[in-house]
């Protein structure tokens, strides 16, 4: 497993407590799990996702990810409607692993509320919490 | 110079029995035709089952040599944390094997299955005894199923009380199928996390306990191996809202005739009697998880329930708030005999100090691995303990690594990653079969893996190197599953 200093948290997408990641495009916001997430979770085998047109609030549950170790829930970092699901996922779990802030982006959101970008940690402040 | 159980042996490869077979071969002599031949109507015949021909010597080979690639409780330590691999006495499967309890059948009148039932009778009194409930039914197949039921349970009690409720309250250091059950019952789980001492704090339950909910499921001991101490007071507030209290009771190798389940607040109670209770278990075999209840939720029981009536034992569906059947016929009865006999050939006070000696081997192992591993929670244990890989992540070494090494000295991995609030868990259960010396070595196993871990870690990634099989690629196998031969 990786040191915290060798995390890769890229400036560009803002963090959840949750291990979530979010990047506004346009209107929308990508999201998927951070590298600190897959890390821990290790080799994921299975990603459950939602389907476009699913809303859902910040912090709710929105899908599942199962690693070689374990299950875990993944959680809204924003709320709002689903635009996509990254369905390439289904066959290639790995991306996730491989390269979670590009490939391995998991759904598409409509922002309901784009003050809730705010509320997100930038890099510094997520690796901050990591330290504890 | 110690010796290790884990060696090298010639380990014999053995092909399927369908590359073994030769046409012709045959293991049995049917005996001669002592009626005349008469030809089949032609619709009923057709090639047959594709099975291969083989002799009684091919048989037998393949079998010993499948059981010999296999590892259990009869060859070596299984400290499989919270599944309580204990040592199962053969006086159980001698009992069990008595023509009057292996000829016995379900469908059979009760005058001719009298044994059976009194067994059935006794052994729910006996339940009820050691755990201090009321009442108990034997049919659960096991313990998923026992928390199905007591879900079903709390259901027909707030409906007969005419407010059905639609949460369960369930810690995070409950067992994982309790949230599971919940659900599947049609209740909504809501988990609450375990205090920074690892143990549930009251204030936390009452906080969210309300009228919608209809009661917590604890599992007590937890999954951390510790004692929910504030479990008298949470009972108290669950109650105070009318809900209740179920216990998931797979941690019973712990308190058996220690705690009195009913004093401290607990509604409902299953065990699984095949771990505490000593049943050969794992690998898809039979288990049995009845469930204990106090006197208020008696009438809800599955039915047919086992009674008696001047000096007969009768089965009676007279019951009519019972939430119905829930297992063909009458439960894994097998199970139940195991069960009947080993609680018979202990004996009261040595239940309860098969339970001591479960705890004194667990708080040993703990006490003496606790500068070896990181301990996740500093606090007496009860019946398994757990530790994690914090200490050994500086050299990249991981819980799975370590595990997969300890196969090499000889005995069976714990259970790892479980429960999920300890990262990197190690989670390790001895019970009170394993004599000090044995659990000295595998002491010194973990030592000297820890040891490893700084000086070879190499040796650790490609663990096990004497089994038969080598690291499986779990990865694999998850993302591209093969499902047949």
């Amino acid at each position: 497993m990786k040191e915290l200093s060798e995390l890769n948290l890229p400036d560009d997408v803002r963090y959840a407590e949750s291990h979530e990641w979010a990047k506004p495009e346009g209107d929308k916001v990508k999201v998927g799990i951070t590298d600190y997430a897959q890390d821990q979770l290790g080799d994921i085998v299975f990603v459950e996702l939602p389907e476009a047109g699913d809303s859902f609030e910040k912090g709710e549950e929105f899908g599942t990810v199962e690693s070689v170790k374990a299950v875990s829930e993944l959680y809204m970092p924003v709320g709002g409607e689903i635009v996509a699901a990254n369905t390439s996922l289904e066959d290639s779990p790995e991306r996730v692993n491989n390269r979670p802030y590009s490939d391995g982006w998991m759904i598409e959101v409509k922002l309901d509320d784009a003050s809730e970008m705010d509320g997100l940690l930038t890099n510094d402040a997520y690796l901050e919490k990591l330290k504890g | 110079m110690k010796e290790y159980p884990g060696t090298t042996g010639l380990i014999l490869n053995e092909p399927l029995l369908w590359e073994k077979g030769k046409k012709g071969r045959t293991g049995y002599s049917l005996p001669r035709r002592d009626v005349e031949s008469y030809p089949v109507d032609e619709s009923f015949v057709s090639d047959g089952p594709d099975f291969p021909d083989l002799s009684e010597v091919d048989v037998i080979r393949h079998y010993i040599r499948l059981s010999q690639w296999n590892f259990s409780v009869d060859s070596g330590m299984y400290p499989l944390g919270s599944c309580t691999m204990k040592y199962n006495p053969k006086t159980n499967e001698r009992q069990v094997s008595q023509p009057g309890f292996a000829g016995a059948h379900p469908l059979l009148p009760p005058h001719l299955s009298q044994g059976i039932l009194r067994l059935m009778f006794e052994l729910e009194k006996f339940l009820v005894d050691i755990t201090g409930m009321d009442a108990a039914s034997l049919q659960p197949a096991a313990g998923a199923h026992g928390e199905l039921a007591g879900m079903l349970l709390f259901h027909a009690y707030h409906k007969s009380k005419g407010s059905p409720r639609s949460k369960i309250i369930v810690p995070d250091t409950a067992h994982g199928t309790n949230p599971a059950s919940a659900a599947l019952c049609g209740y909504q789980p809501v988990t609450i996390k375990s205090n920074d001492k690892g143990i549930l704090a009251p204030e936390d339950v009452s906080q969210i306990m309300d009228e919608e909910t209809a009661g917590i499921m604890v599992t007590n001991p937890n999954t951390l191996g510790l004692f929910e101490e504030n479990i008298k007071e949470i009972a108290e507030i669950v109650h105070a809202k009318d809900g209740l209290v179920y216990c998931d009771g797979a941690n019973m190798n712990a308190v058996m005739g220690i705690v009195h389940m009913g004093d401290i607040g607990i509604d409902v109670l299953h065990l699984n009697l095949h771990k505490t209770f000593s049943s050969p278990h794992g690998g898809g075999g039979p288990g049995s998880g009845p469930v204990c209840v106090r006197k208020h939720l008696e009438p809800f029981l599955p039915i047919p329930r086992v009674i008696e009536k001047e000096g007969q034992h009768l089965l009676s569906v007279d019951f009519p708030e019972s939430i119905g059947k829930l297992h063909a016929f009458y439960g894994n009865v097998g199970v139940l005999i195991r069960a009947y006999s080993y609680i018979l050939s202990m004996g009261a006070d040595n239940l309860k100090k098969a339970s001591q000696l479960a705890v004194l081997n667990a708080a040993y192992i703990k006490q003496k691995l606790k500068d070896t591993l990181h301990l996740a929670y500093g606090r007496p244990c009860m019946h398994e303990c757990v530790f994690s890989d914090k200490n050994q992540q500086v050299h990249k070494v991981t819980t799975l690594d370590m595990v997969k090494r300890l196969m090499d000295y000889g005995f069976h991995p714990p259970t790892i990653y479980f429960p999920l609030v300890v990262p990197g868990a190690i989670m390790i259960e001895p019970t009170e079969t394993e004599s000090k010396e044995d659990i000295d070595l595998f002491i010194d196993s973990m030592k000297a893996i820890a040891n490893e871990a700084k000086e070879n870690t190499e040796l650790l990634r490609e663990a096990p190197k004497n089994s038969r099989r080598r690291r499986l690629d779990e990865t694999a196998a998850a993302r591209k599953p093969c499902l047949r031969g």
